[in-house]
C-alpha cells in the first residue's frame, strides 16, 4: 500500500504532478499502454486473460483541495482563495507549504478579539515570514498553490491511517494494488488517475472520453460523519445521519450530486460484496460527487459504480481511514473484476 | 556543544506542559540551565529557580529575579461521548483556532488525535457560519470507543501537537512561544553571562501557572526575595486586528514595558544599556495590569522594584504564534549586559528622590 507517500505528495487540482511521479514508477512494470494524457492525467491498459471481453475503467482522482495565492498586502502578508471545498473555519492558525515555502495563516489573538462568527478566507492571510510586498512577491508567486502541512500517522499499530488528502489518494492506492496483484483478471483493466476531480470532474471526463470503456467503477475516498452530537438533549431521536461510517466497509453510492448510480450496476455490486462475504454499507445522503458524474456521461454513456472509503475529516489536513475499510474495499473491487460479464451491463 | 537559540526554542516550543503540569519542560529546562548556572530548586508550586552566584561577592548579597513562565495554554479532558473527547480551555485558549488540529491527549498512553470537523460537503450555510463552541468541538484519537475509555479520563491533559517551523527571515513558527520564547532569552542571557563578570547573584526563574493567574511567579518572588526583577513575556507584534499601540514590531528589538507596574527608574537604567549596547528597545506602554509575572512580582513580600523585557510575536494563543529569533538574542544580551553592570550600591541609584529629603 503506497497510501503514506501518495498522501503526502502534493497535488493540488491542476498541479498533480507530484502525485504522478508517485504513481509512475509504481505501476510501471504492471500495466500496459502508460500514457499522461494532455490534462494530466495517467491512464494505464492492465491486459486480461482474454476470458471475457469487457473494458473495464477503474478511476480514481489524483489531486486535492487547497489554496491558491491571489494577491501580496504591503505589510508582506498574502492573500489567498481556495481550490475546491475547504471549510475556511478550519483555516486560522494551520501551517501551509507553498512549495518548499512555509506559510502560516494568522489569527488575530484572543487578547484583541473574541468574535464567534467565522472570518471569511477574502480576510485570512498567509504569513511566509516575508517583511514586506516585494520580499513576499519574490518568494511565492501569484497563482502558485498552498497545501496543508501534515505529516501522515499509523494510529493503534496500523489499525486507523491518519494524513491529508486520503480523498482520494486512498482510491489511488487502491488502484495501484489492483493493478500490482499478481493475479491478471478475466477483463481488461484500464486505469485512471484522473486530475482536477474537485473543481469540476474534468480530468475523468477526458480519461473516459478517451478510454471509452464498456463500464466503469469510481474508487473513492467519502465523507463519514459518523460522530456524535454532542449538543443534542439526552432524549434527542433526531440522529444524525452519519452519510457512512467508518468500519462498515466500502461504501457503494445510490445516488450523489454529480449521478444516480444504475440500479443494475448497484445490484450487482451489492450481489458482488453479499457472495464473498464482504461487508458494505450504502452511501446514506446525496452530498458529494465523484468522477463518475463526468465518466457515466462520457460518449455514448458508461454505465458506472462507485466503491468508496470511508473517511472522517476529508478536506482537512488530518483525515482518518481504517485499514480495515481499506482491505474490504480492495476485495471487493477485485471480485468485481473477476465476476464481471457483459452480462451484468444488460438493464 | 555550542548554544543554539532556534534548537533550543524548538525543544521547548515542542514539550507538552500546560498550567499546573509543568513537569516536562521544567525538565528540559534544567537540562538547559545545568551547566551555565550554580545550583537549582523548586519552590512550593513548582517553578524552577536556578543560581548564578556572581563573579565577585557582595556584602550583602544582591539578587537579581529573571522570570519567565514555562506554562503553556492546554485543554483538558471535561467528557468522553461514545470514545470521541469533549475538552474545557486551559488558561486562554482559542476554540477558533482548533477544527483540524492535531493534538495529543495525555491518558495513560499519549494519543495523537485531531479535532474533529463536518466535511464541507455536508455543511450548511448556518453552519459554516459561526465557530463551534468547546462543547461543540470533539477529538478523535482513533481508537474503539471502549479502548478510549481504558485510556483516557476526564481531567487529562490536551495539547496542540504542531512542530516548530522555519519561516523566512529568521522567523520561525510554532506553538507555546508564549512564553517559552522568553525562557530561550533568559538561557541566551546565561550564556553571555558566561563571557562576563557580575556582581549580582542572578536568579533565573521558569515560573509555573502564569496563564492560569500568575500564580508561580508569586511564590517564586516569595522564596527568592529579589532586590530587583526582570520579567519577560510575549507581546503583542503589528497584524491585522491589533490596534497599532498596543504593538512592537517583529526583529525591532525586545520591547520594555511602561506603566504603573514598573519601576521607572529601573526602566531608565535597561534604556541605558540599550543604549551602552547600541541595540533597539521598544517602548510597549501598558498603563495598569500588564497581566504579566511582573503584576504578581512588583507586590510580593515588601515590594520589588520590577520591570518588563518582551519578545514580540504574531498570533499569540495561536498554534503558530511567529517570532524572530534575533529578538530573543538580544534580549538575552540586553539583561547579560544589565546585570554586568549592576553595582553593589545600584539600589541606592533607582531609591525613589524624595528619600533625600528624609536623610
Amino acid at each position: 500500500m503506497l497510501l503514506k507517500e501518495l498522501s503526502e505528495a502534493v497535488g493540488i487540482s491542476g498541479k498533480e504532478d507530484a502525485v504522478r511521479k508517485v504513481i509512475l514508477p509504481a505501476i510501471k512494470d504492471q500495466a500496459q499502454d502508460i500514457r499522461i494524457d494532455p490534462m494530466g492525467s495517467i491512464t494505464a491498459r492492465k491486459a486480461g486473460t482474454g476470458e471475457r471481453p469487457l473494458r473495464v475503467m477503474v478511476a480514481a482522482h489524483m489531486d486535492e483541495v487547497g489554496l491558491m495565492i491571489t494577491g501580496f498586502e504591503g505589510d508582506g502578508l498574502i492573500r489567498f482563495t481556495n481550490i475546491g471545498g475547504i471549510d475556511e473555519r478550519i483555516l486560522p492558525g494551520l501551517r501551509v507549504h507553498i512549495g518548499d515555502v512555509n506559510g502560516v495563516i494568522i489569527w488575530t489573538p484572543i487578547h484583541k478579539n473574541t468574535d464567534q462568527n467565522a472570518v471569511k478566507m477574502t480576510s485570512l492571510r498567509i504569513d511566509i515570514g516575508a517583511k514586506d510586498k516585494d520580499e513576499a512577491s519574490g518568494k511565492v508567486k501569484r497563482g502558485d498553490r498552498a497545501a496543508f502541512d501534515s505529516r501522515y500517522l499509523e494510529l493503534d499499530g496500523g489499525r486507523m491511517l491518519r494524513g491529508k488528502a486520503f480523498d482520494d489518494r486512498g482510491g489511488c492506492s487502491l488502484l495501484i494494488d489492483l493493478l500490482q496483484a499478481e493475479t491478471t483478471y478475466p477483463v481488461d483493466v484500464l486505469a485512471a488517475f484522473t486530475v482536477q476531480e474537485e473543481i469540476g470532474l474534468r480530468g475523468a471526463q477526458v480519461a473516459a472520453q478517451t478510454l471509452n470503456p464498456d463500464v466503469a467503477f469510481i474508487l473513492e475516498g467519502t465523507t463519514a460523519n459518523d460522530l456524535p452530537n454532542p449538543m443534542a438533549a439526552e432524549d434527542d431521536e433526531a440522529e444524525e445521519n452519519p452519510t457512512c461510517r467508518m468500519g462498515g466497509g466500502p461504501v457503494l453510492t445510490i445516488l450523489d450530486t454529480s449521478m444516480i448510480v444504475q440500479p443494475h450496476i448497484l445490484a450487482f455490486l451489492r450481489d458482488t460484496a453479499e457472495r464473498e462475504d464482504i461487508p458494505y454499507q450504502l452511501k446514506t445522503r446525496s452530498a458529494g460527487g465523484t468522477d463518475g458524474g463526468t465518466i457515466h456521461t462520457a460518449n455514448a454513456g458508461v454505465p458506472t459504480g462507485v466503491i468508496a472509503l470511508p473517511c472522517r475529516y476529508v478536506h482537512t489536513p488530518s483525515a482518518y481511514l481504517l485499514r480495515q475499510d481499506y482491505d474490504d474495499a480492495l476485495r471487493l473491487i477485485k471480485a468485481v473484476l473477476n465476476r464481471i460479464t457483459p452480462d451484468d451491463l444488460v438493464r | 556543544m555550542s548554544f543554539d537559540v532556534k534548537t533550543h526554542l524548538k525543544s521547548l516550543s515542542e514539550a507538552h506542559a500546560p498550567s499546573g503540569h509543568e513537569g516536562a519542560i521544567r525538565e528540559i529546562v534544567r537540562e538547559a540551565w545545568s551547566g551555565i548556572t550554580d545550583s537549582m530548586s523548586q519552590d512550593g508550586l513548582g517553578s524552577l529557580i536556578a543560581i548564578k552566584h556572581g563573579t565577585r561577592r557582595l556584602d550583602p548579597p544582591r539578587k537579581i529575579m529573571l522570570a519567565a513562565h514555562m506554562d503553556e495554554i492546554g485543554m483538558m479532558v471535561a467528557d468522553i461521548q461514545d470514545g470521541f473527547i469533549r475538552c474545557r480551555p486551559l488558561g486562554g485558549s482559542d476554540n477558533r483556532v482548533m477544527l483540524a488540529q492535531p493534538v495529543l491527549v495525555h491518558g495513560r498512553e499519549t494519543l495523537p488525535g485531531v479535532v474533529a470537523s463536518k466535511p464541507p460537503h455536508l455543511l450548511t450555510p448556518a453552519a459554516r457560519a459561526k465557530y463551534p463552541t468547546w462543547g461543540e468541538l470533539l477529538i478523535d484519537v482513533g481508537l474503539p470507543a471502549e479502548r478510549v475509555i481504558e485510556l483516557v479520563q476526564v481531567g487529562d491533559l490536551v495539547t496542540i501537537d504542531v512542530p516548530m517551523i522555519d519561516l523566512n527571515g529568521g522567523k520561525v513558527a510554532g506553538k507555546a512561544f508564549d512564553d517559552r520564547a522568553c525562557l530561550a532569552a533568559i538561557t541566551c542571557c546565561l550564556h553571555e553571562l558566561a563571557k562576563l563578570h557580575h556582581a549580582w547573584d542572578v536568579y533565573a526563574v521558569a515560573t509555573v501557572q502564569e496563564e492560569t493567574g500568575l500564580l508561580g511567579a508569586k511564590t517564586a518572588a516569595y522564596t527568592i526575595a529579589p532586590d530587583i526583577a526582570i520579567a519577560l513575556d510575549v507581546t503583542f507584534a503589528p497584524q491585522p486586528g491589533v490596534d497599532a499601540d498596543s504593538t512592537c514590531e517583529m526583529g525591532g528589538g525586545p520591547g520594555i514595558g511602561i506603566g504603573v507596574n514598573f519601576h521607572p527608574k529601573l526602566y531608565d537604567k535597561l534604556k541605558d544599556t540599550a543604549k551602552r549596547l547600541e541595540m533597539k528597545l521598544q517602548d510597549d506602554v501598558i498603563p495598569t495590569n500588564s497581566g504579566t509575572d511582573a503584576w504578581a512580582i512588583q507586590v510580593a513580600r515588601e515590594g520589588i522594584p520590577s520591570a518588563l523585557l518582551e519578545v514580540p510575536i504574531r498570533n499569540m494563543h495561536s498554534p503558530v504564534e511567529t517570532a524572530d529569533i534575533r529578538d530573543i538574542e538580544r534580549c538575552g544580551r540586553l539583561m547579560a549586559g544589565f546585570i554586568a553592570d549592576l553595582e553593589a550600591d545600584f539600589l541606592t541609584t533607582i531609591a525613589w528622590d524624595e528619600n533625600a529629603d528624609l536623610a
